[in-house]
This record gives C-alpha cells, sequence and structure tokens, in this order.
C-alpha cells in the first residue's frame, strides 16, 4: 500500500479540488471524504459494485465519471449519477518508511580518478513521470534521479546533478538561454571536464545555438546537449542511451564544442554528437530525430562500447580555450516564415512594435513576394537588422540569382549562407546585444562564427530519401 | 512410504485434489486495423521490411517496484532485434510514433462478446501499461483495457463458471528465434486486437478446464468477427491444488492439450507436495540450507572425460559445486512424467544463471564423469552419501555461481511446497519454468491515449454484434436451411461457421445449405486426414468454388477434387485447378456417350439382372467423367438407357 501511493506524491491538491473532478463526482467524493488514493466502494442505482483505489481524474475531460484501480491493476472509469453511493473501505494509509529500491547494476564503478561531470537539469521527456492532471507526461524527475535510473554513467564519470528548472521545452525562453549560459559557465569555472544539459527535445536545438554562440570566443570542455523522444518512463525509453552517450561526450569526446547527443538511428545502436549551430529535430517523434543540416555530426557516440568516432577532422580541441562567455539576447527578433500572399502589414506590424531584428525564411534561394521589398527596405531603412534564410533547410541561399534576390539585396537584406533559419534567428537575438550599429550587426551576421555557416557543401550532404516501395 | 520415483497420472483423485483452474482464452480479432494504428490486422511472410536492433530497460513503475525477471534480462544484455514488416507495421509498432485511438471496431466486437457472455462493460475504457519484459513488445509494455467484469458460462454439466474480466489488448511480436543475447522478432502480429476473456478459478477437473475453453472460443466463433488458423487462439492457465501454488502456464495453443496440461500440473503440485513432505520427515527444515557454501571443485575435474566440463573448462570456466543436506534421491524423483525434481533445479540455474544445464549426484556417474569423480566429489564437499545431494555446474564463473545461487534457493523451496511461478506449456502438455511471477506493480496508466466512454451508441452497435446462442442457431440451421440436426451441430462447432452462413445466404437457391455445410466440415476435414494441407485453401477459394458449383461450371462431385488441388498448389487460382484437372462441366452429348459406352459393355448383365445393375453402371460412368457431371443427370440418363436395354428385348 505505501509503495502504491508513492507515484500519488504532490498530485493531491489541496483545498476544494478534487484532483480533476467535477459535478456530481466531485460531490460525491466530498460527500464520501474520499480522497486519491483511498479505497472506494461504488454503488449504482442498479446494484452494480465497484471497489477499488480512487485514481485523479483528468483535468481535460469532464464527465461524471470516477476512475478506480481494480485489484488486478486496471483503472475503469465508473459513471456515476443520482442515487450513486460512494464510500471509503479504507483510508490510504502512510507512507512508511522509504522504498527499498533495488539497484540497476550489481557492479560498482571502480575507484580511481574519473572524469568530472555535471548534468544539469532543465526539464523536457528525458526526466519524466506521468501526470493525472492531463494524462500527458511531464517532466518532474530531478536530475539526481537519473544517476539511480542509468548508473552506467557512473562508470564513466563522476557525476553531479542539479536541477536549474523543469520545464517543457515549447516554454524556453531567450531569459531561460540566458539562465542556462550563466549556469554552465559557472559550472566549467568550478572545473568540470563536461556539462550534460538534460533539455526537453522540441527547442533542444535553439538552446544549444544559443549556448554555441554565448561561448564561440572560448570554450575548454564540451557541453552536450540530450533529451529523449520516449518517456523514461518507460522501458523502451531512448532516456537512458541518450544520457550515456551524452556524459560519454561530456567526460571524454576530444572536443570542446557545444553539441546535441540523441540517437543516430531507430535502433539502439550509436547515438550522433551534432554540432549546436547545425542540428535541427526534423521529425516529430522518432529517436533519430535529430539531424545534422548542411553538415556532418561531429562524432559516433557508441555508449555500449564506450566508444567515440569522429566523423570530422576540423573541431575545436579539448583544454585548447580559456572559457570566455558573451551573454545575452535580445527578445526583439522575429522569425517568419513567408507564405504565399503574405501581406506587408506583417513587416509593418513588426517595425512599429519595436522589433530589432527579423530573420526571413524565404522561398527557394531566398526569396519573398515583390509585394514585400517596400515594407522591408522600410524595415531596414529604420535600423531593423533583416537576414535571409531558406524554408528549403537544405542548401544555401543566393540571392544574385534572379531579380528578385538582387531587389531583397538592395533593400538592405542579409542574405543568411546556409544558415538554419532558427539558427540565424538566435544568432541574430545574440548580435543585437552586442552590435553597436545595424553595420556591426551585418558583418557578424556575415561571419561565421561558431560554425553555423559552412561555406563548402559537397555532394554527400543530403539524405538519401526513399524511392523504393 | 519411500517416494516412488516415477510420476503417475493414475494415483491422482482430482475430487480430493482442490484443483482449482482459472482460464485466460485469448482471440484474435478480425478487425480491418490494428488497435492503435492504421496497419492491417495480418500476418505477412515475404515483405520488405527494416531491421533494427533495440534494448529494454527494466524501469521503476509508479509504485516504485523494478521487474526482477526484467531487470535480468537486461542484466544479461539481451538485444532484440525487431523485423518491420513494411506492409504490416508502421512506425507505432515500431515505437516511433505515439499510439492512435483505440480502434472502436475492436472496441465494439469485443463489448458484443461482453454482451453475449452477461459481463457488464465499464462506463469508461482506461488504456493500461502492462510490463512485460522479453522483447515481444517494442515498448516494454502490452497495452490492455478492461472493456467488462463479470459474466458467466455454463457448462454441460449444468456448473456455472464465473468470469472475471474481459479486455481488448495488443497482440505481442512474433518471436522469429534466439541467438545467443539476441531475440528476434517481426513485427506484423504486434498490434492485432485480440480479446482476453479471464474465467474464475471454477473449474475443478481438467475436463472441465478443458470443455470451459471450447465454450468460449465458440462464442468467439459465432460472432464470426474473429481470425481463424494457428495462434489466432492462445490459452493461459492459472492452476493450483490444496495446498500447492497458483501457477501461471503460458502458450497452450492446442485446446486439445489443455487438460492434459491442467492434469500435469496437478500432478506437479501434488508430487511437489510430497517431496516437500519426504523432506521434511527427514528432518529438514529452510534454515539446513541457508548458508551454503559454493565449492569451486574444478581441480576434481582436471582430466575429465566429459565434453560438457572439457569444454566449459577449455574457454577458461570452473567447476563448481554445492551441498543439498538431505536432499538424495530427490534430484531423481519425477514430478511430469519425464521431467524430475533436478529438472526443476536445472531449470532454474538455466533462467538465473544463464548457464546449459546441471549435474547432480542422483543422476551420475553418467555423462562422463565417473564413479573416480564423483567420490571426490563427496569427498570435496564433505558430502554424506545416501544422504546429501550435489550439485555441480560447469560455466564461466560468475554465471555458475549465480546458477546455483537459484538452484540453493528453488532447493530451499522445496521444504515449503510449490513456488509462484510463470511456467511455458510444452508440447507434450508438461511445463518448464519460464520465469517468476511478476507482482501486481507492472501496471500503469497509458498516458497517450485518452479514456475512451462507452456511450449508448457504441453499445447500440455493439449490440447487433452479439451472436445468435448456439441452440438458437441449430434450430434455425434445420429450420431455414434445411439441414440435419447432426450436420447443423458440427457446422456450428466448425471452425469455418462464419464462412458457411456467408455462403449459404450468398448462394441461397443456387448451392444446397447442406452441400455446404458437407463440403466445410466433411470434405475438408476427410482432405486433412489425408494429408492433404488444407490450411492453404481460403476463404476466397471456397467462395469461388461454390461459386461455380451454383453456375453450373463444375459439378458438385468436382469439389473434393478441385480443393485438394488448391490446398497442394498453394498460390494457385481455382480456374488453375479446373483446367489442371479437366473438370469442365461435361457436356449431355458426352455424358450420354459414356453412358452408352458403359451400358453397351454390361448390356449382358443387364439384361440378366435388371434395374439391379444401376449402381455398378452409375459408379462406372461417375468415374469416367470424374466428377465433371451432376449425378442426378447422369442417373435421368442411364435409368432411361437400361428401360431402353430391357425393353429392346
Amino acid at each position: 500500500m505505501a509503495t502504491i501511493l508513492a507515484g500519488f506524491e504532490g498530485l493531491v491538491m489541496p483545498g476544494d479540488e478534487l484532483w480533476g473532478y467535477t459535478g456530481e463526482a466531485a460531490r460525491l467524493l466530498k460527500e464520501a471524504g474520499a480522497e486519491v488514493g483511498d479505497r472506494i466502494r461504488i454503488t449504482k442505482p442498479d446494484g452494480t459494485v465497484y471497489e477499488g483505489i480512487l485514481m485523479p481524474r483528468y483535468a481535460l475531460a469532464q464527465k461524471p465519471i470516477i476512475v478506480v484501480k481494480l485489484d488486478n491493476g486496471y483503472n475503469i472509469g465508473v459513471r456515476v449519477e443520482r442515487g450513486t453511493r460512494i464510500e471509503v473501505v479504507e483510508k490510504r494509509r502512510a507512507k512508511v518508511g522509504a522504498v527499498v529500491t533495488v539497484p540497476l547494476l550489481e557492479e560498482s564503478p571502480p575507484a580511481g580518478p574519473k572524469p568530472r561531470v555535471y548534468i544539469l537539469g532543465t526539464g523536457g521527456t528525458i526526466a519524466s513521470k506521468v501526470e493525472y492532471e492531463t494524462g500527458a507526461v511531464k517532466p518532474a524527475m530531478s536530475a539526481e534521479e537519473l544517476l539511480e535510473a542509468v548508473p552506467e554513467i557512473g562508470f564513466i564519470a563522476d557525476i553531479d546533478a542539479g536541477v536549474l528548472f523543469s520545464i517543457l521545452s515549447e516554454n524556453m525562453t531567450p531569459s531561460h538561454w540566458e539562465r542556462i549560459v550563466d549556469e554552465v559557465a559557472k559550472l566549467i569555472q568550478e572545473g568540470y571536464d563536461g556539462i550534460v544539459v538534460a533539455h526537453g527535445t522540441d527547442t533542444m536545438s535553439y538552446t544549444a545555438a544559443a549556448l554555441s554562440f554565448a561561448f564561440h570566443r572560448g570554450l575548454p570542455v564540451p557541453v552536450a546537449l540530450v533529451g529523449a523522444q520516449r518517456s523514461s518512463d518507460r522501458p523502451s525509453s531512448d532516456a537512458a542511451f541518450n544520457l550515456h552517450a551524452a556524459v560519454l561526450t561530456a567526460a571524454k569526446a576530444p572536443f570542446a564544442e557545444v553539441v546535441v547527443v540523441m540517437h543516430g538511428e531507430t535502433g539502439d545502436t550509436y547515438a550522433l554528437a551534432h554540432r549546436g549551430t547545425k542540428v535541427r529535430k526534423m521529425h516529430t517523434s522518432r529517436r533519430d530525430a535529430f539531424q545534422s543540416i548542411n553538415a556532418l555530426p561531429l562524432a559516433k557516440i557508441w555508449p555500449q562500447e564506450g566508444r567515440i568516432e569522429l566523423l570530422v577532422k576540423e573541431y575545436r580541441e579539448r583544454g585548447r580555450e580559456k572559457l570566455v562567455v558573451e551573454n545575452g539576447f535580445d527578445d526583439r527578433v522575429a522569425l517568419i516564415k513567408y507564405y504565399p500572399g503574405m501581406k506587408p502589414e506583417i513587416i509593418e506590424f513588426l517595425v512599429e512594435q519595436g522589433y530589432r531584428g527579423i530573420v526571413l525564411e524565404g522561398t527557394g534561394l531566398g526569396h519573398v513576394g515583390e509585394w514585400l521589398v517596400d515594407s522591408i527596405k522600410k524595415a531596414v531603412d529604420a535600423g531593423v537588422v533583416v537576414v535571409m534564410t531558406s524554408q528549403c533547410l537544405f542548401g544555401r541561399v543566393n540571392m544574385n540569382v534572379y531579380a528578385s534576390g538582387r531587389k531583397l539585396l538592395a533593400a538592405g537584406v542579409i542574405p543568411g549562407s546556409d544558415m538554419l533559419p532558427e539558427v540565424a534567428f538566435v544568432k541574430l537575438s545574440w548580435v543585437l546585444k552586442r552590435a553597436r550599429d545595424p553595420e556591426e550587426a551585418k558583418r557578424l551576421m556575415l561571419e561565421n562564427l561558431a560554425g553555423e555557416i559552412n561555406p563548402r557543401h559537397t555532394v554527400n550532404l543530403y539524405p538519401k530519401w526513399p524511392h523504393e516501395p | 512410504m519411500p517416494l516412488d520415483p516415477k510420476a503417475r497420472l493414475e494415483e491422482l483423485d482430482f475430487s480430493k485434489l482442490g484443483l482449482k483452474v482459472g482460464l485466460e482464452i485469448h482471440q484474435q480479432l478480425a478487425t480491418q486495423h490494428k488497435l492503435f494504428c492504421k496497419c492491417p490486422a495480418e500476418l505477412v511472410e515475404e515483405d520488405a521490411e527494416d531491421v533494427f536492433p533495440r534494448r529494454l530497460r527494466p524501469t521503476r513503475s509508479e509504485l516504485g517496484e523494478v521487474d526482477i525477471a526484467a531487470l535480468f534480462e537486461w542484466r544479461k544484455g539481451r538485444v532484440y532485434e525487431y523485423h518491420a514488416p513494411r506492409t504490416a507495421s508502421c512506425l507505432v509498432e515500431a515505437d516511433e510514433e505515439p499510439p492512435h485511438p483505440l480502434n472502436e471496431e475492436a472496441l465494439k466486437i469485443a463489448l458484443a462478446i461482453a454482451l453475449a457472455l452477461g459481463a457488464k462493460p465499464v462506463d469508461e475504457v482506461h488504456v493500461m501499461r502492462k510490463i512485460v519484459i522479453d522483447g515481444s513488445n517494442t515498448t516494454g509494455f502490452q497495452r490492455t483495457a478492461v472493456i467488462a467484469l463479470g459474466g458467466h458460462i455454463t457448462l454441460s454439466n449444468g456448473k456455472r463458471v464465473g468470469i472475471q474480466t474481459i479486455c481488448l489488448e495488443e497482440d505481442a511480436a512474433r518471436k522469429l528465434g534466439e541467438e545467443g543475447v539476441k531475440t528476434k522478432y517481426r513485427l506484423d502480429r504486434l498490434g492485432i486486437p485480440l480479446i482476453e476473456v479471464s474465467t474464475a478459478p471454477d473449474l475443478n477437473t481438467p475436463e472441465e478446464a478443458q470443455e470451459a475453453a471450447y465454450v468460449i472460443g465458440q462464442l468467439f466463433r459465432l460472432t464470426g468477427r474473429v481470425r481463424r488458423g494457428i495462434g489466432t487462439i492462445r490459452q493461459d492457465l492459472n492452476i493450483s491444488i490444496e495446498g500447492g501454488a497458483k501457477v501461471e502456464i503460458k502458450g497452450v495453443q492446442r485446446l486439445d492439450l489443455i487438460a492434459k496440461v491442467v492434469a500435469y500440473e496437478a500432478l506437479r503440485q501434488y508430487r511437489l507436495l510430497q517431496i516437500r513432505d519426504e523432506l521434511k520427515a527427514r528432518g529438514l527444515k529452510p534454515e539446513d540450507l541457508d548458508n551454503i557454501e559454493i565449492i569451486d571443485v574444478t581441480d576434481v575435474f582436471r582430466n575429465t572425460k566429459s565434453k560438457v566440463i572439457k569444454r566449459a573448462l577449455s574457454r577458461g570456466g570452473r567447476v563448481l559445486a554445492v551441498k543439498l543436506p538431505g536432499f538424495h534421491g530427490i534430484l531423481g524423483v519425477e514430478v511430469q512424467p519425464g521431467r524430475r525434481f533436478g529438472t526443476e533445479l536445472a531449470d532454474y540455474a538455466r533462467f538465473w544463471g544463464g548457464v546449459g544445464g546441471i549435474f547432480h549426484t542422483d543422476e551420475l556417474p553418467a555423462y562422463g564423469i565417473t564413479s573416480e569423480e564423483v567420490e571426490k566429489l563427496y569427498e570435496v564437499t564433505g558430502a554424506r552419501k545416501g544422504y546429501d545431494a550435489i550439485v555441480i555446474v560447469a560455466d564461466e564463473e560468475k554465471k555458475a555461481r549465480k546458477a546455483l545461487e537459484a538452484v540453493i534457493e528453488r532447493a530451499k523451496q522445496a521444504l515449503v511446497g510449490v513456488p509462484r511461478e510463470t511456467r511455458a506449456a510444452l508440447d507434450d502438455g508438461t511445463t518448464r519454468y519460464m520465469r517468476p511471477q511478476p507482482g501486481a506493480a507492472r501496471m500503469y496508466p497509458e498516458t497517450d491515449i485518452p479514456p475512451m466512454e462507452v456511450t449508448e451508441e457504441i453499445l447500440r452497435e455493439a449490440e447487433k454484434l452479439v451472436p445468435e446462442p448456439p441452440a438458437k442457431k441449430l434450430e434455425r440451421f434445420v429450420r431455414e436451411y434445411g439441414l440435419s440436426e447432426e450436420l447443423a451441430k458440427q457446422v456450428i462447432r466448425d471452425i469455418h461457421l462464419d464462412v458457411f452462413e456467408r455462403l449459404v445466404e450468398k448462394y441461397k437457391g443456387k448451392v444446397p445449405a447442406t452441400l455446404i455445410a458437407y463440403t466445410l466440415v466433411s470434405t475438408l476435414k476427410n482432405l486433412r486426414h489425408e494429408g492433404v494441407p488444407v490450411d492453404n485453401i481460403s476463404d476466397e477459394h471456397l467462395d469461388e468454388v461454390f461459386g461455380l458449383v451454383a453456375q453450373g461450371k463444375i459439378a458438385k462431385e468436382a469439389i473434393p477434387d478441385v480443393l485438394k488441388y488448391l490446398a497442394e498448389h498453394p498460390g494457385s487460382t481455382v480456374k488453375e485447378a479446373i483446367e489442371k484437372l479437366g473438370l469442365g462441366a461435361a457436356s449431355l452429348e458426352e455424358v450420354q456417350r459414356v453412358v452408352d459406352e458403359v451400358v453397351e459393355q454390361l448390356r449382358s448383365e443387364i439384361l440378366e439382372r435388371g434395374e439391379r445393375v444401376f449402381g455398378k453402371i452409375m459408379g462406372r460412368v461417375m468415374a469416367r467423367l470424374r466428377g465433371r457431371a451432376d449425378g442426378r443427370v447422369v442417373a435421368e440418363i442411364v435409368k432411361k438407357k437400361i428401360r431402353e436395354v430391357l425393353g429392346s428385348q
């Protein structure tokens, strides 16, 4: 009984809220004095009896239905109506003592000096539990708990861990990037040999880019962002595999760069360490959603074998640079995807609102409808920095090929080369915090600061799409 | 009285054993799509496929526990290699995409079965994740939901057997085989909807258990919405006897094996209790097995002739031994025919230690191990001859140690009685240890699928699918289709019941119902007895054959030959069968000609014996026409011809 309730800690809400129950269901439960975790008996007007443990109800579905866990472990929903009786059979018992947990590995890591790695939790699926309020998976586990869940990492490094914050990655903002940069910088100064940042996958590549620019002048150790596409509450989760690979990267990689470490293919074989400025989430749900675009990943990471296989020759070497932090991101930057028929008002609105930078995701080589050129020119004249990227993602913008591109260049649009739109967006947000004027901003946007621009695309840098059934 | 080393079923009196059996019957539903995606609910043999390896990690459930068996497989480094056929699996089966909402068609069929069993549907269906540790689910759990509670069936002896739960769940992946630490699965079967009906432990004899399984299986078939064929229905059994324990037996695929499995498990538990009593009589207590030392006896086998041990040693392994005090003779005692208590110990050693097996003194000297070596074993371990037993394992030291720890653990349980465990059914009706029984903690909500309310509307639609009760069906088949009661009964029992009903309606007035019934229950059965692989005959084949009979293109007498050809030539069409067999219906002229010829041959006999020769003539004519003509038509012509011959006298 005690262990059954372990998962409910923190879910029991105070006051009148009845764990998602409303209306008749809430009234009946209140009358019976029933609380989540209590064993209750529901007797319907027709005499049918259900007995089980009262579970919280998903707040999003407001129906007169009470969820109970039967003795065989199954949950069912029982509809209640006038005349339904609810009794508490047994109050939930207080938790007695600590839960005894069997360690996953029998062996302990060998003694002796090991690299020191810090795992910084920021939220995301790599650390999650079931949330009854919505029935969805929500970040809940502390980063320390990861150590217990993935004991293998203790064989690679001495692990310290802490939670900076715990938010879904879609709720991440530039001010969160700044806090992560500060924290990572602090940890590097404390002497860690590598930092792992556990992060939700949806906006992980934005944060990776932000860290890349903030540390582009000097980074002595690797910073590995990691997440999971399958929640860590399931046996098939990729969380442990990815974390294992990320810790290996942080502890042992010969490079000192900001990277995203995630599954390399659908099987549990290797992970890839992607450069933080060249990576993108390319699939909504697959484990291997993260891919390097217009570049090769830095390395294949084989966590089970403890092996790092470098894929590129050029990288920033571990231990060569001293830490230099340039933190700060301007939140008055917009990323706009051009679509046929887009109206100039959108650009004008941004200028009126005081935006200082606009990244356009244009068509093909970097175009927008010709009727937008005037509004863009006005924006540039008003001091707004406008950068062009391509919604093709693969390839480079080239605005000299067609007249419409040349008109945009003449209007003052900065061609974003092969930068991913999101990376250009993060970069511009970073640039605008430090450039004294639009001219300097332009110079910085054109310069390859953190590996965000690849001047050479070889033929192989494009996926082979399937054509055969 | 000393323990009989043989396990004899005859000595069991089930009425005195306190035998209790509960069934869990799983049946694949014939839906268009799988339970949680839009893949067809079909198995495929040859298909373009993607292959990928995965591992499954034991997770702590919301209840805070780890499944020990799962932990164990993971520690052993088990890898699952999944084969994902592209026509019958997608990212959902690959665990690369969240499940889609519950398939409503499957829910309705399951609810219809629930209603037919008198069960009460739940008001809202909550899909749960049941941790499954063997890799047969890519997710590491099986998605399952209770859809109804209660209900009952009635056996022929009038006994009411309670139904406890009715679940809708996804079938597991198909195991292709094992190679070392690698287990291979194909994902086509994963996600096919299954209904699971669990009975109360109300069954008290092997025969009752078998009949209950039959009754429930028949009810499934009566819906006409379940899949047929090998592996589409599977039974798990929960068996206990008084003083024994509830043992779970997985994967009984054949209905006719159930009684045997039940009887053998009752026997096993009975024998284990006898072993316990014998050990008690010898004055043994569980504490006597505490702190048993595992001894390295490698030196005893330095020059051994045992191939198994030699091989283990050449690979750097060791030979370890334990003394089981007071166990002399016990390891050689049979618990089921051909399976001794030593086999039970070996099962534990294999599962927990990953070793090939064990040797024990109740079977030594043998297998190349000499009596000198056995002598030395007694010496080194300090075991008493004729009182203690010694178990040895030759393998990598770590594995051997684990194996012997498990052996000690199992031996200790022998003093208590029957351990609660999950066992796998073997083809001969005996069982083998599979893994410990998981606790109730391995169930938690599937949060990717919103709960589904069972509305009035869904129930109304489910009611339409509730099958007609067998008695009513029988009466209707006799009245409406003119089947004899015996034939009607056979049809209702037959696996092709749904095909029968469909074809009878389709060819009403064109093909007699008796012919269809006879073909399905009798012709197919006869062909099977002849060794014809009738499983190759599809429903479409049968439909087409009766279609041709309806059009008069083939005679009903040709049906067995056509079916035989189709069965023996998989992939062939009915058209091909008819061409190859030269079975186009004979023209009237041809029939006339053959009759003329046969009558000519037998003219003198006809003149002598008159109409009594009719049967002989018919036989010869039909043989020559090889079923290409309707018997009635031929008979008319023959009769006419006989009269002509007799009249011309």
